[in-house]
C-alpha cells in the first residue's frame, strides 16, 4: 500500500493526519459551503452587508419555499426528469445491442465501427450544433422534450457502446460457445445468456448517464427555449433573472437544481464509481 | 423413400447459414442509424455549411473559403484560440492535483470513505451550478474569496471583472470538478497497485518520491491515460462555465472557440451559421489531433490484448 499506512507511523503523524482531514475537506468545499450559508439567510442580511456573520434569522423554509412555490422551478425539475429518464432507457437499450454485436461477433469492420462510436463521442458539440438544430427544426421537434431526448440518446450511444462492448468482451466467451453448441438461437443467447450478466454494467451506466444528461446545459439552450421544455440547467438562468441580486433565493435555487444528481450519486455510489473508472484499471 | 426425404429437407435456411453476420447487423442497426443521423452526418454537414454564407433561414450563398479567410484577421478568433491554449495547459493541472489528493486520502482510517465521496462530489454537480457557485464566491462585495483576502489584510480583487484575471478565475472553477474526477481515477488505480512490488521497493530502499516515480506511477498508467483523455476533452469542451460566469466578457476576454462559435451562430450578435461552422471546424480539427492519438493508443491496446 502506498503511501505508508498512517497506522505504522508515529503518534504525532496520526494525530496531524486526523486533524488535517476535516480541515482539508472544509477548504475543498468552501465555495459550496458559502452558497449553502447564503441560502438560509434573510434578504435583510444582504442589504445590511452581513454576508458572513451570524444570520439575523434562519430562513431555510421561507427561501426554499419560494423556490418551489414562487417560480417555475418545479416545472423545470419535472422537465429534467422527463428528459433524463427516457434518455437513459433509450441509450442503455441501444448500447446493450451494439455492445453485444461488437463484443461477441467477429466480422469485417467491427473495430472500425467501434472506433467510430468512440471518436464520435469525443467530438466538440459545436461541430454538430447547426445541423442538429436544423434537423430538429425540420422534424418539428424544436423546443420539445422529445427533440432533446432523441439527440441525447443518439449521442450517448457512443459512450455507452464503448462501455458495454468492453464489458461484454470481458465476459467468459465459453458461455456463448456452449449455448451455440446446444443450438440456441443468437437472439436468445443475447436475451437469456448475455443480458442477465450485464446487470452491473447496466446499473453503472444508467447512474452515469443520468448525471450526464441531467447536467447538460449546451444542448438545452440550443434545442429548447421556454419553460415548456427546458430542463433545470437552462431554466436556472431564467430563475436567476427573476430574482436578480437576491442571493439567498438564487443560491437556494441552484442547490435545488443540483440535488437530484447528488442524491443519485450518494445512493448509487458503488455503481457510479464502477462506471466512471471502467477501463482505468485492468 | 430416401429420395423423398432428401427433397423435403432443404438444409439450413439462408438465415441460419448467415446468422453470424445477420445477427450483428440487426443488433447494430438501430444504434448506428441514430448515431449516424445525429453525430456522423452532421460533422460532414458542418464542413459543408462552413463554405456558405447562411443566416439559418433564407438561401445559403456559396462563398468558398471566405469564412476561413475572415477568421485569419478576426481578432476575437485569435483571443479565443489563445484562451483555448490556456485552458488546455492549466486544465492539465487537474491530473497532478487529483493524484495528490488521492495519495492524501489513500489511508484506512475511520470515516475515510465518507471523506472520499465528499471530495469527489463536486464532479456530480452540473457545470452550471459550479459556475454559479464560483461566480458568487468571486463576487467583489459579497463573495467569500474577498472576505478571506481582507481578513488577511489583502486588497479585494474583482476576479471576473478583470479582463486579465477572468479566464484564470473560470479555469480555477473548472479545475474543481475535474480534479475530483482525476482523484477518483487515481484512488481506484491505487487500490489495484500490487502490494508485493511496493514491499520489494521498500526493501530496495525506495521511499517517498522515488517510490512514487519508479514503482507507483508506472502501475497507475491506465488511470493516467484516462485522466489525460477526459481532461483534454473537457478543456476543449469548456462552454458552460464561460456562458454562466462571464458570458464571454469582460470585453470578450474570456471567449474560447466553443463559446465564440455559439455566439456567432446563435445569439443576438447575429445568426452567422456559416462563419460559426468554420470556427467549429477549426475546433474539431484541433480536437481531432487528440482523438487520433487516443484512438491509436486504444487500437494498440486492442492488438496487444488479442495476442
Amino acid at each position: 500500500m502506498f503511501p505508508t499506512p498512517i497506522q505504522k507511523r508515529s503518534r504525532a503523524a496520526q494525530i496531524s493526519y486526523q486533524t488535517l482531514l476535516p480541515l482539508a475537506l472544509i477548504m475543498w468545499l468552501l465555495p459550496l459551503i458559502a452558497v449553502m450559508l447564503f441560502s438560509i439567510r434573510p434578504m435583510a442580511d444582504f442589504s445590511a452587508g452581513n454576508y458572513w456573520g451570524v444570520p439575523s434569522s434562519f430562513e431555510l423554509f421561507a427561501n426554499y419555499g419560494r423556490v418551489f412555490f414562487d417560480s417555475d422551478m418545479p416545472r423545470y425539475l419535472l422537465n429534467s426528469v422527463l428528459i433524463t429518464v427516457p434518455t437513459v432507457i433509450g441509450a442503455v437499450t441501444l448500447s446493450c445491442m451494439t455492445g453485444f454485436a461488437l463484443g461477441i461477433y467477429r466480422f469485417r469492420g467491427n473495430l472500425l465501427i467501434f472506433f467510430m462510436f468512440i471518436a464520435g463521442n469525443f467530438v466538440p458539440f459545436q461541430i454538430l450544433m447547426v445541423p442538429v438544430r436544423d434537423l430538429t427544426l425540420g422534424l418539428g421537434l424544436y423546443d420539445t422534450k422529445l427533440g432533446l431526448i432523441l439527440f441525447h440518446i443518439a449521442f450517448q450511444t457512443g459512450f455507452c457502446t464503448l462501455f458495454m462492448r468492453n464489458f461484454i468482451r470481458a465476459l467468459p466467451y465459453e458461455l456463448i460457445e456452449a449455448a451455440r453448441v446446444e443450438g440456441v438461437a443468437e437472439w436468445r443467447i443475447f436475451w437469456y445468456v448475455v443480458l442477465p450478466l450485464m446487470r452491473p454494467a447496466i446499473a453503472a451506466l444508467s447512474v452515469l448517464i443520468f448525471t450526464f444528461i441531467w447536467n447538460d446545459y449546451f444542448w438545452a439552450i440550443v434545442l429548447t427555449q421556454g419553460p415548456n421544455a427546458q430542463p433545470v440547467t437552462a431554466g436556472i438562468t431564467s430563475f436567476n433573472s427573476q430574482f436578480v441580486a437576491q442571493y439567498h433565493l438564487m443560491s437556494a435555487g441552484s442547490i435545488v437544481a443540483a440535488i437530484p444528481p447528488v442524491l443519485m450519486f450518494f445512493l448509487m455510489q458503488r455503481h457510479f464509481i464502477a462506471g466512471l473508472t471502467l477501463g482505468a484499471v485492468k | 423413400m430416401a429420395v423423398a426425404a432428401s427433397e423435403t429437407y432443404a438444409g439450413p435456411t439462408w438465415l441460419q447459414r448467415n446468422r453470424m453476420i445477420v445477427t450483428p447487423i440487426l443488433f447494430l442497426l438501430p444504434g448506428l442509424l441514430f448515431f449516424g443521423l445525429y453525430v456522423i452526418i452532421p460533422i460532414f454537414q458542418s464542413f459543408n455549411i462552413s463554405l456558405y454564407r447562411w443566416d439559418g433561414l433564407g438561401e445559403a450563398t456559396y462563398i468558398g473559403l471566405a469564412n476561413y479567410q475572415e477568421l485569419l484577421t478576426d481578432r476575437n478568433f485569435e483571443i479565443s484560440l489563445w484562451n483555448n491554449v490556456r485552458w488546455l495547459a492549466l486544465y492539465l493541472l487537474a491530473i497532478p492535483l487529483g493524484l495528490g489528493i488521492a495519495l492524501f486520502l489513500n489511508q484506512t482510517v475511520t470515516g475515510i470513505r465518507v471523506y472520499k465521496s465528499m471530495f469527489f462530489f463536486p464532479f456530480v454537480l452540473s457545470q452550471v451550478v459550479v459556475g454559479l457557485v464560483f461566480s458568487w464566491f468571486y463576487l467583489p462585495r459579497e463573495g467569500l474569496l474577498n472576505g478571506v483576502l481582507t481578513l488577511f489584510g489583502m486588497e479585494p480583487i474583482n476576479v471576473l471583472g478583470d479582463p486579465d484575471l477572468a479566464t484564470y478565475g473560470i479555469i480555477a472553477a473548472g479545475l474543481w470538478p475535474q480534479t475530483a474526477y482525476c482523484m477518483i481515477l487515481y484512488l481506484t488505480g491505487l487500490n489495484a497497485v500490487d502490494p508485493e512490488q511496493v514491499e520489494a521497493g521498500r526493501l530496495d530502499g525506495a521511499k517517498g518520491w522515488k517510490m512514487l516515480w519508479y514503482v507507483i506511477l508506472p502501475q497507475l498508467k491506465p488511470a493516467t491515460f484516462i485522466a489525460f483523455v477526459v481532461t483534454i476533452i473537457g478543456a476543449l469542451r469548456s462552454f458552460d462555465l464561460i456562458s454562466i460566469m462571464t458570458n464571454g466578457g469582460p470585453f470578450g476576454s474570456t471567449r474560447v472557440l466553443s463559446f465564440y462559435m455559439f455566439e456567432k451562430a446563435l445569439s443576438e450578435f447575429g445568426f452567422r451559421m456559416g462563419y460559426g461552422s468554420a470556427i467549429a471546424v477549426v475546433l474539431f480539427l484541433i480536437m481531432l489531433v487528440f482523438i487520433g492519438y487516443f484512438l491509436w493508443q486504444m487500437w494498440y491496446d486492442e492488438r496487444e490484448a488479442r495476442r
